[in-house]
């Protein structure tokens, strides 16, 4: 897996009431949720995310509510990563679920800027920011975590496991 | 090696003798929960495995509690996917407008979480349970949706910190207090993918109400779970109410903590957390002069009877503000019913409040007390983020029910005395 896109970057402590308002969880579909990610953040956000972009924030990403609707609506943006110094765990475990790849990395987020464009390689564990030259190793994700990833998320997992029980 | 009740409850849901701290393990479920915003992700992606049977029709739990009665068109849409589920698949434990209530009042009211138990909700507040020393935690949807199917999960194992509380508890002094001073203390990501295991004498002392407001934040700090050690009072609670046998685990003498931190309860005073973070704590008698404009006492951390007694002893007599709108949400019908029954009810509305029918309502923003651009709300919940009750530009601040009461009164944030 890699992934090079322009970065858009925010705060610490970015909770899931601002990647997705709860005035907007009375849908599940993708593409209306996209249309406000991140609004509590950034109003504009919606507007100027490009297909491709990644998200780079400070410590704990994605605290508060366990709504997947958060993770949902940034992979729907076309957001194919995010990079953070920390996650909250239960966006943690959602993001991986749902397989949006998603990378632990305080010396990058340190060292990268707002309208930066980076390569996250995520077999080599190497984030390299093409606008500064500068590059950062992180840690892979679990195998067993990469392999859900790979094999299209939990569902799909389950479904073998059902098939299994037959 | 010894372990702590975390890591017991776990070993023996996932059939080990002993886990430690960091290792994966797959864990049978004793309760999986949803409520009307979650579980609809959860459906769609189990209708797209076709799924014809959960693992469980005791045991899984479907609460409608966030957006009901439907506020509007979408929410009732997403309200019958759930009421379709349930009845296709006959689910047990199903509530609904007229007998639910806000899912971590009803389900410990209603004995369907024990001690020992492993609990998932797709609810972050899922682990309020931790109060009735069960294991129990908040996933995402298809987490959750895992779990309908195959009744189990898969955890790391968390490390535990031991928050030792020693003292006596000054009478102004709650749980909401005790935790809203500990995230204040260690920060929202404090306890980042830890448990939380509170005690001392502070915590023996406290009702179930009290102990179930200081495990429902445990979130907050950024915690997987919060728990109590089963003692007398939290037996005299599910001894009335299990619907199942359950088990006692408890810590061992020489169990490993990465940290342990202690308070002295007894130099507290009530405590405010201030926009847009429950770490942004402060003593009541710092708050300065803030106004406020709405007052909400209620919630899965506040809205048990010991809160809304502590609530209208303050309120008995007095009149609301003239320019406060406070609004109260019993947590539960059963709740909502001694309520009446004690009176309570009555010195809320003769106070000038208004009294919902159980609702996660405006907690989160959803409906019932919405709050417009630069609006100030003092709040029983849990959550001050930028917009969690409305507007990006309204604010919201945490307290206990006793100081939510008063300050309505006053039209400002106050300590209760300033009413007396």
């Amino acid at each position: 897996m890699e992934f090079t896109g322009k970065v858009w970057k925010f705060g610490k402590d970015i909770d899931t009431d601002a990647i997705i308002p709860a005035r907007y969880l009375n849908t599940t579909s993708p593409e209306e949720l996209a249309k406000h990610c991140m609004e509590d953040a950034d109003p504009t956000f919606p507007q100027k995310v490009q297909k491709g972009d990644i998200i780079v924030a400070d410590k704990n990403f994605g605290c508060g509510s366990s709504r997947e609707h958060a993770p949902i609506a940034i992979k729907a943006s076309g957001v194919p990563c995010v990079v953070a110094k920390s996650f909250a765990r239960i966006f943690f475990r959602n993001s991986i679920n749902i397989g949006l790849p998603i990378f632990e990395c305080p010396e990058a987020v340190e060292g990268i800027r707002e309208g930066d464009v980076i390569s996250v390689d995520a077999d080599q564990g190497v984030i390299f920011n093409q606008t500064t030259g500068q590059s950062y190793n992180v840690t892979p994700l679990p195998e067993s975590m990469q392999k859900l990833i790979r094999d299209g998320g939990l569902m799909a997992y389950v479904k073998n496991r059902l098939e299994e029980q037959k | 090696m010894g372990m702590t009740i975390t890591e017991k409850i776990l070993a023996a849901h996932a059939g080990k003798d002993q886990v430690e701290p960091g290792e994966l393990i797959h864990a049978k479920l004793d309760i999986v929960l949803a409520n009307d915003v979650t579980a609809p992700v959860s459906i769609k992606e189990l209708e797209k495995i076709n799924l014809e049977k959960v693992f469980d029709k005791e045991k899984v739990v479907l609460v409608q509690d966030h957006f009901v009665p439907a506020k509007d068109i979408k929410s009732a849409e997403q309200g019958k996917i759930v009421r379709d589920f349930a009845r296709k698949h006959d689910i047990t434990h199903h509530y609904d407008v007229g007998e639910m209530g806000i899912e971590h009042c009803l389900l410990p009211e209603k004995g369907l979480v024990v001690p020992g138990d492993t609990v998932i909700g797709a609810d972050s507040h899922t682990c309020t349970y931790g109060a009735l020393g069960a294991f129990a935690t908040g996933v995402g949807s298809t987490d959750l949706a895992a779990g309908i199917a195959l009744g189990e999960a898969w955890f790391k194992v968390p490390e535990s910190i031991k928050f030792e509380y020693d003292g006596e508890l000054p009478e102004d002094v709650t749980g909401k207090d005790l935790i809203l001073h500990t995230i204040g203390d260690i920060g929202v990501d404090g306890a980042l993918y830890q448990s939380m295991e509170f005690t001392g004498s502070a915590i023996d002392a406290l009702s179930m109400d009290g102990r179930m407001t200081m495990a429902n934040m445990a979130i907050e700090a950024g915690a997987k779970n919060g728990i109590i050690a089963p003692d007398k009072t939290t037996l005299a609670y599910v001894d009335e109410r299990a619907q199942r046998p359950y088990k006692v685990y408890k810590s061992d003498e020489d169990a490993k903590y990465n940290r342990h931190i202690k308070y002295n309860v007894e130099d507290l005073e009530p405590v405010v957390a201030f926009p847009h973070l429950p770490e942004n704590t402060r003593p009541v008698s710092e708050a300065g002069n803030v106004e406020i404009d709405q007052v909400v006492i209620g919630s899965c951390t506040n809205g048990r009877i010991e809160d809304l007694r502590l609530a209208a002893k303050v309120m008995q007599g007095k009149k609301v503000h003239k320019n406060v709108r406070c609004i109260i949400f019993p947590g539960t019908q059963a709740i909502y019913k001694q309520a009446i029954r004690e009176g309570i009810i009555e010195t809320f509305i003769d106070s000038g409040c208004a009294v919902s029918t159980p609702t996660c309502g405006p907690c989160l923003g959803g409906h019932m007390g919405i709050l417009a651009k630069g609006e100030r709300s003092l709040a029983t919940t849990n959550r001050n983020f930028v917009g969690r009750m409305g507007h990006p530009e309204s604010e919201v601040y945490l307290c206990a029910p006793h100081v939510a009461a008063a300050s309505a009164v006053a039209g400002r944030i106050v300590h209760p005395r300033e009413v007396e």
